[in-house]
């Protein structure tokens, strides 16, 4: 019951942040340097995941398999591969590497 | 600059909709699938790890929330280190919100529930930055906001279905770091971000997030090096970068960057025909999205 209950708070909090900016900014004019704002910052949130998914296990760095699959995906992004190939590339190399032994 | 302009004033077309959610939602799945093996593993049961899905609907606090059940931790700190990792979403959905038309309540409250990391940085990484031309504003926009939409419904109904089918047929599956698949999560944000390393200002916001929050991941709580990474956002937009400023060039350059994403030859042929079960769907939500 305890595990259904954090759950809910988890879920309800999760929304309400979600919810914040719909309610409040959607369908009005924003300032110029705040629209280019919310441009940018999607910009280091999405490569902070990709950094710590990457190289990050529990609170510390460390190197794995992860490491050569994401190289490999990124040779695939900078190639403009379609985003399923990125993807597949990305697994496929480190579940190799694994397969091989390391990481 | 470029050759043909016809595609400018028309919104994506439905198959492009498609072959840019298609696989989005099936890596999403495929995460979604190991999500549904360790939430019963941990001890949920499968109809409370696909409640789970279905609710919080944010993959990683998802997987924190479960890792403190299964290390026998108490409940309510997993759900606060979850609860940390998605502060992100503030931001995220501020970001997309000054392309959504607001509306009523429920459609706010709908689009709200669609804000997931997939759906608002495919939207607005393939549509280039909010035109600062007010005639084109409105064109912008409803580009966007389609591309959230149908991207959003896919990830949401590609995550529960994956969770329920790893939550109840868990036992099939055997260890999914076999198949690599904690590395197709940061593979595809990589080619989210794409759009972005494309210009001088997104490199700089990206890359002061990397070092911020490699930089900050050892001292600080889960989540937090996430939320500080986008300060680099904050630095980004004052920082004296010069060629962004040229104009609608970049614009151009951008979108173009985002086109060639959906229509790269690289389009498998099971995806095609998959594309074609899903056209209707897609088809509905373009007509609801309304011009």
């Amino acid at each position: 019951m305890t595990t259904i209950l954090a759950l809910v708070v988890l879920a309800v909090g999760t929304y309400l942040m979600k919810a914040l900016g719909p309610f409040t900014a959607a369908g009005r004019e924003l300032p110029p340097w705040l629209d280019r704002l919310a441009n940018l910052v999607p910009a280091g949130l999405l490569a902070a995941l990709v950094a710590t998914q990457t190289v990050v296990d529990g609170a510390s760095l460390t190197l794995d398999a992860r490491i050569v699959g994401v190289a490999a995906a990124a040779v695939a992004v900078a190639l403009r591969a379609h985003f399923g190939i990125v993807v597949l590339v990305g697994a496929g190399v480190t579940a190799g590497v694994r397969a091989l032994g390391w990481g | 600059m470029r050759p043909l302009d016809r595609t400018t004033s028309e919104p994506p077309a439905v198959r492009s909709l498609v072959l840019t959610a298609l696989p989005v939602a099936l890596a999403v799945a495929a995460y979604g699938l190991s999500y549904g093996v360790l939430a019963v593993a941990a001890g949920l049961s499968p109809a409370v790890a696909t409640l789970s899905s279905i609710l919080v609907l944010a993959g990683g606090s998802q997987f924190a929330f479960v890792g403190v059940l299964a290390l026998g931790g108490n409940p309510f700190a997993g759900a606060l280190s979850g609860l940390l990792l998605n502060v992100r979403y503030v931001a995220f959905g501020l970001a997309i919100a000054r392309a959504l038309p607001g509306g009523p309540w429920w459609r706010r409250s709908l689009d709200s529930y669609l804000i997931v990391d997939e759906s608002v940085a495919l939207a607005l990484g393939q549509s280039g930055p909010r035109p600062r031309d007010p005639a084109k504003v409105d064109a912008w926009s409803v580009e966007v906001v389609r591309r959230f939409r149908v991207v959003g419904w896919a990830v949401v109904t590609g995550w529960i279905l994956a969770t329920a089918l790893g939550a109840y047929g868990g036992q099939l599956i055997a260890d999914p770091e076999v198949f690599g698949l904690d590395a197709a999560f940061p593979a595809g944000f990589l080619a989210l971000l794409a759009p972005w390393l494309r210009t001088p200002r997104g490199r700089l916001a990206a890359g002061i997030g990397v070092v911020l929050a490699l930089g900050l991941t050892p001292v600080a709580p889960p989540g937090v090096p996430i939320i500080a990474a986008a300060l680099g956002g904050l630095i980004a937009v004052w920082a004296p970068v010069r060629s962004v400023d040229a104009g609608d060039g970049a614009v151009d350059a951008e979108v173009e960057a985002g086109a060639d994403v959906t229509g790269s030859a690289a389009a498998a042929a099971d995806a095609a025909a998959a594309a074609e079960a899903g056209a209707d769907a897609a088809a509905t939500d373009s007509a609801g999205g309304g011009r």
